[in-house]
């Protein structure tokens, strides 16, 4: 029998518009068939099951966090909202590897309904059971950041156990720096030569804590340079620290007994472009020919400049800084360099006093502590295949 | 007291700051941005005050007693009042009440720093291709099995890195990647713990107030 046009045709047409061979109208003998819209289909896969909503922990607000167990088959999730007396809308899509989604849209404080569909390979979606009454809310702790207060807190008690111990008079090991124990040496030879001992602090900012840490040795350097009255050159970069470096200068003056010998002059501002200040101290070293250069902070690419100037001046050159990727400039153009916490060590070892040196005995063992938890996680992962960052991950513990 | 402020001053600054790491609250954030943002910029900006006050003092004194590269100081001193000028009546980009076009000739403060600062800030970086080959000059001089080993390995990591390294061997550039990536960031990573190591104890050094070199003649 010679089928009919229509219902071909009309069948032809649902299949172009997407739909599935089930959900068009059979193709009967019937002349007249309608052509109302198709009624909704079972979907061809479950609803996800163990939907749960709820604040995203540790967070600034705004987010809710909805979970669900993955369904086989599911080529993708769609996660829908809804407020309380309304209705169903999208917030976003998940991958059919993910079973989490974080809603970054939600209002804090506004209780909201969610609900997520399984999307299948025929494009049918099965929505799983709704949730309700969840709304987010702004953490005043990150709860993942817990294993790095704890390890704060313990180094710090580590730290200040060696201080208790330093204040109690007991005598404490501290390892040798050899940048540090050439400071002497070096302030002698700028004495002997007659010359100035220059000291750059960096071309950091104040609110960088290698700054800092140079204005404390700039004060230590400083008091032997007033020992020695031999004159001291301070070229400073940023406005804030100018001002700090010339009461550090001052004060260690004073505390050397010698506040006469102190000069207002020799902590001075140049300028704050970082370059346009290489250039100057450049300037400084080929014509003062100071003896002895410190480089003493945070640099940046201008670190080679001042160290290569510097050797080319024959001066002898004491270097230190925690910029890594400036590190191997000052290894090769200087003839002492402080690497990284060096430089946070070098305080306390010039100045030589009973607690700081139990601050520095405290910073050592922190670092014995965290190199034997890296050695033991080493061998763990290597002998038995254990994944501590994969243990402290998924424990939240990162 | 001229101890005890500033110290105290520091803790509270010091443990808000900190806090700020550890607190997601939009509150804590927004207090943390009004400090760094706005309270510390004006504290900077009258730092400038003092620290431009200490320069002209300083070009003004070694122009006074003729010292060495005295005629440098005029230099300084004209440019930079010139520039005060042009910066502060002529606008950022010429719409101030100073007329700072000449034909098609514009010295607007943008201009000056695009035409002039940029320019003069690029050739000190220029400079820096030149201090680099002597700088690695030294380094490669193989008088220790260290610098041997700095320069074998230096050698294999700039060859990794260019075609001839490959049509020498396809082994080289991953070589180098190796190199780059496991034993040079082992050696970067223990650095940087130590580094935060010695952070975390310089400020707790400064919290319990042993440290106190920073507060200069206050103490």
């Amino acid at each position: 029998m010679k089928a009919p046009i229509l219902p071909s045709v009309l069948m032809l047409l649902a299949l172009l518009a997407g739909g599935a061979a089930s959900q068009a109208p059979p193709a009967v003998d019937s002349p007249t068939p309608e052509l109302s819209t198709p009624p909704p289909v079972a979907p061809s896969i479950p609803a996800p099951t163990h939907v749960t909503a709820k604040d995203t922990p540790g967070d600034g607000g705004s987010s809710v966090t909805v979970e669900w167990q993955a369904v086989t088959g599911a080529t993708g999730y769609r996660i829908e909202r809804a407020p309380q007396d309304g209705d169903f809308a999208e917030v976003g899509l998940a991958t059919a590897r993910e079973s989490a989604f974080a809603d970054e849209s939600a209002q804090d404080g506004t209780p909201y309904r969610y609900r997520v569909v399984a999307i299948a390979a025929d494009g049918s979606g099965a929505v799983s059971a709704e949730v309700s009454g969840v709304a987010s809310s702004a953490q005043w702790f990150e709860d993942n950041l817990i294993g790095v207060l704890i390890a704060i807190l313990g180094f710090a008690a580590v730290i200040i156990w060696f201080i208790r111990r330093a204040r109690r008079g007991e005598h404490l090991f501290v390892r040798r720096i050899a940048g540090m124990e050439a400071v002497e040496e070096a302030v002698g030879r700028a004495t002997e030569m007659g010359r100035p001992v220059l000291y750059i602090p960096g071309t950091g900012y104040m609110s960088d804590i290698a700054t800092v840490a140079s204005l404390n040795i700039l004060g230590e350097i400083a008091k032997k340079t007033a020992q020695y009255a031999t004159q001291i050159c301070v070229p400073v970069r940023d406005p804030v620290v100018f001002t700090v470096a010339g009461e550090v200068v001052k004060g260690a003056y004073i505390e050397a007994g010698r506040p006469d010998a102190h000069d207002p002059k020799s902590v001075f501002f140049i300028v704050e472009n970082a370059l346009a200040y290489a250039c100057a101290v450049s300037g400084l070293m080929v014509r003062d020919r100071p003896a002895t250069n410190f480089f003493l902070g945070n640099f940046g690419a201008e670190s080679l400049i001042f160290a290569e100037t510097g050797a080319a001046t024959g001066a002898i050159q004491i270097a230190g800084t925690d910029a890594v990727t400036q590190l191997p400039f000052f290894v090769v153009a200087c003839d002492y360099t402080l690497i990284g916490e060096e430089l946070y060590a070098a305080s306390a070892y010039l100045s030589r006093e009973p607690l700081m040196l139990g601050a520095l005995k405290g910073q050592d063992m922190g670092k014995l502590l965290f190199m034997i938890v890296l050695t033991a996680g080493s061998l763990l992962s290597l002998l038995f295949g254990w994944n501590l960052t994969r243990i402290l991950s998924t424990t939240g513990y990162h | 007291m001229k101890e005890k402020l500033p110290l105290a001053l520091m803790i509270i600054l010091g443990l808000l700051g900190a806090s700020y790491r550890f607190t997601p609250h939009p509150d804590a954030q927004a207090f943390h941005s009004y400090m760094r943002d706005t309270l510390l910029r004006i504290v900077s900006a009258f730092a400038l005050i003092l620290g431009l006050g200490n320069l002209m003092l300083r070009h003004i004194a070694k122009i006074k007693h003729r010292e060495q590269g005295w005629p440098h100081s005029w230099t300084l001193i004209i440019s930079m009042t010139i520039s005060a000028v042009i910066g502060l009546f002529g606008g950022v980009t010429g719409e101030g009440s100073l007329p700072t076009k000449i034909g098609t000739f514009s010295f607007n403060i943008t201009d000056i720093y695009n035409y002039v600062i940029t320019p003069l800030g690029a050739t000190m970086f220029a400079l820096l291709a030149f201090y680099m080959a002597s700088a690695a000059y030294r380094s490669f001089r193989a008088k220790t099995w260290l610098a041997v080993l700095l320069l074998i390995s230096a050698f294999i990591v700039m060859l990794g890195q260019v075609p001839l390294g490959y049509w020498i061997s396809p082994l080289i550039p991953e070589f180098s990647q190796w190199i780059m990536e496991v034993p040079n960031t082992a050696a970067k990573r223990a650095i940087e713990l130590g580094i935060a190591l010695g952070v975390l104890a310089t400020y707790l050094k400064i919290m319990v107030g042993i440290e106190r070199g920073w507060l200069g003649s206050g103490r």
